[in-house]
């Protein structure tokens, strides 16, 4: 964009992006997060090249090596009542079984990058989402004020009484019997979409009420109503005076909202009313690991550090963001 | 003062009443969601489809149906489950509800001590090394999927160091209050330090960040000029008033958790509790069950919206005329 009078708040982004890049634990914690992200993204370099295996074929009777050995991926439960198979534990050899497999005879490793991408496409997309409408709708709600602003509040505070799983978890038990059709939108049953806009629709109104809050009490401001006074239109107030002002606010939710989504996600997959099979998610590897607890722990544990090494880096990114864009926070750093 | 509680009280009925509405519909009008299905059973013939039909009322029109429905929920109290026939679903929420209470009340007297504690020390030792580590323990709190680190403490306590450390955990489930104390508090240790830990690790952080915030206040500065001790500068004025804004975070949370948040607690633990008979019940498409756990959730959560504003606006003048 060319620099121009029309350019509004340069000087604020500029010196906060200068903050978070001065900022180790931000700078830190954004490289982990894309570590991360980049991994995931290469789940079928690792499939295909280096584990040859199909994480979403199951493998009953497939076998594997280990030390030059091979051996079978289920074997007969020896100890305790017998019963079942014991797919095979970690070989810590990444070509073959790195993590071992689940009862089903998958790679738990490939299962585990492919899990990644879903877990954080969801995380990310539904935050993205969520706080692309509730800002809008809390900007709304705000500046216009009177009957648009009551119905507007009256649909948070529905929403807001509805414990968040609970509605989520009504929401996509209903929908996953067969998909949405709201109008021209249609989302097949098993699609990641139905997750993703779940979760975005449950958390709305966590951020349109700071949102609108923050939006009422700009409308008080003089600067807005100098901006009145002159004659500009509504449309003209909320892009050069309105926007700018919330926009921090939303930024800093972003990357809060994404560690929130990510939990949330893994959290309804548990409860296997997340991602559908044959996709894989963090959460539903979690689930199945769970049969597997007291024999193979690695298959549950795995992706939930997974997901704590994910959440962690992106609230540890929110709160330098945060700090970034406050300058209120930057004035008693200084202090 | 009175107007303000009455017309709060006003509200949060229309709220209570707009989710009832809001459940019924995403679970009756819904394509493909046929609750008599459900109730017949699979493959039923079209005859017992029909017959189940009328029988629950399920060919009235919507509005009646939803009228039925809180007729009986509420006024006649005699609502029964869809899928366990006769089974009355009152019974079930009141069997459900002390379960859940156990869990919440204890993980919350946790959690807000672990949080004072921490919040305060790492305010109070800010620019030293102890607070960030202090906080960086409060971000891991956050970013722990609560029922994963259930799985890993059951992991420790009933397999991994079951013969040597933890003999003395009990097997998961629970054993009443009133039935042996003892017992009960040893059945529910490991959850409500599970459930706490999420908690702790939120309130710390908050509290951390208001504490700091009083301490640019003016009465602080007063307080300090009076030559009042550091500490009881800490503790008698900026931790008491930073703990107003964590009360209400207090009142939300803990609504939400007697209503059925503490749902993956609850499946982790094998606690039977409203979170698990909420589940259970939208599992099955239970609709009456789904229903009156909604409701008993939603009006916990409004419930404490409603006291968490009325005390603010009792605290804070300004809140009354807004």
């Amino acid at each position: 964009m060319a620099p121009s009078a029309t350019a509004p708040a340069r000087g604020p982004w500029r010196t906060a992006l200068a903050d978070l890049v001065r900022d180790w634990t931000a700078v830190a914690s954004f490289t982990v997060f894309v570590l991360v992200v980049a991994v995931c993204l290469l789940a079928p370099v690792y499939a295909h090249y280096i584990a040859h295996t199909d994480p979403f074929q199951s493998n009953i009777s497939g076998t594997t090596v280990v030390n030059g050995k091979t051996v079978p991926l289920l074997a007969p439960t020896t100890t305790g009542l017998g019963l079942g198979v014991t797919p095979i534990g970690p070989t810590w050899d990444v070509h073959h079984y790195f993590l071992g497999a689940d009862n089903q005879g998958r790679d738990v490793m490939a299962r585990l990058l492919y899990g990644g991408r879903n877990s954080l496409m969801i995380g990310v997309g539904s935050a993205l989402i969520c706080c692309i409408v509730a800002a809008l709708l809390g900007v709304i709600s705000g500046y216009f004020g009177g009957v648009v602003d009551t119905v507007l509040n009256w649909f948070f505070d529905v929403i807001w009484a509805f414990p968040v799983y609970l509605l989520a978890i009504s929401l996509s038990v209903v929908l996953l019997t067969n998909g949405l059709r709201l109008g021209p939108l249609t989302v097949g049953a098993g699609s990641l979409w139905l997750p993703v806009l779940i979760i975005a629709a449950v958390y709305v109104p966590y951020v349109a009420r700071p949102v609108r809050g923050q939006v009422l009490a700009l409308r008080g401001r003089e600067f807005i109503h100098a901006s009145i006074g002159i004659g500009g239109s509504d449309a003209r107030i909320l892009r050069r005076d309105v926007l700018p002002n919330v926009a921090p606010m939303v930024l800093v939710f972003l990357p809060l909202m994404a560690a929130i989504n990510m939990l949330t996600e893994a959290a309804l997959s548990f409860l296997s009313v997340g991602v559908q099979p044959p996709n894989a998610s963090w959460g539903t590897i979690i689930n199945d690991g769970l049969g597997l607890l007291y024999t193979r722990p690695v298959v549950a544990i795995a992706p939930g550090l997974m997901i704590v090494i994910t959440a962690v880096m992106l609230n540890l990114l929110g709160d330098s963001v945060r700090s970034a864009l406050d300058p209120k926070a930057r004035l008693r750093g200084a202090a | 003062m009175i107007r303000f509680a009455a017309r709060r009280f006003a509200s949060t009925v229309l709220v209570l009443f707009a989710i009832s509405v809001v459940t019924f519909l995403i679970f009756f009008t819904t394509p493909g969601v046929d609750p008599a299905a459900r109730i017949a059973g699979r493959n039923a013939d079209p005859a017992t489809l029909a017959q189940v039909r009328h029988e629950f009322g399920l060919d009235r029109p919507l509005p009646v149906r939803y009228l039925l429905m809180m007729d009986h929920l509420l006024i006649k109290q005699d609502l029964t489950s869809y899928v366990n026939r006769g089974a009355a679903v009152i019974p079930q929420i009141e069997h459900a509800a002390p379960v859940t209470l156990s869990l919440v009340i204890g993980a919350a007297v946790i959690w807000m001590l672990l949080a004072t504690v921490i919040g305060t020390a790492s305010a109070a030792t800010r620019g030293t090394l102890a607070d960030p580590v202090m906080m960086a323990v409060g971000v891991v709190g956050v970013s722990v999927p609560t029922y994963w680190l259930g799985e890993v403490v059951n992991l420790l306590t009933q397999d991994k160091w079951h013969s040597g450390a933890f003999s003395w955990v009990p097997p998961l489930g629970y054993v009443p209050l009133t039935a042996n104390p003892v017992q009960w508090a040893l059945h529910l240790l490991f959850p409500w330090l599970t459930l706490a830990v999420l908690y702790a690790g939120i309130y710390a952080r908050v509290l951390r960040g208001e504490i700091l915030e009083a301490l640019n206040e003016d009465y602080v500065r007063t307080a300090r000029a009076k030559g009042l001790s550091e500490r009881r500068v800490l503790i008698a004025h900026a931790l008491r008033c930073s703990l107003i804004p964590i009360v209400s975070l207090f009142g939300l949370d803990f609504g939400a958790l007697v209503g059925g948040a503490a749902l993956l607690n609850e499946v982790v633990f094998g606690l039977p509790g409203l979170g698990l008979l909420t589940y259970n019940s939208l599992q099955n498409l239970d609709l009456p069950v789904i229903i009156a756990s909604v409701l008993y959730a939603a009006f916990f959560i409004v419930l404490a919206n409603a006291v968490v504003d009325i005390v603010y606006a009792a605290i804070d003048p300004r809140v009354r005329r807004a």
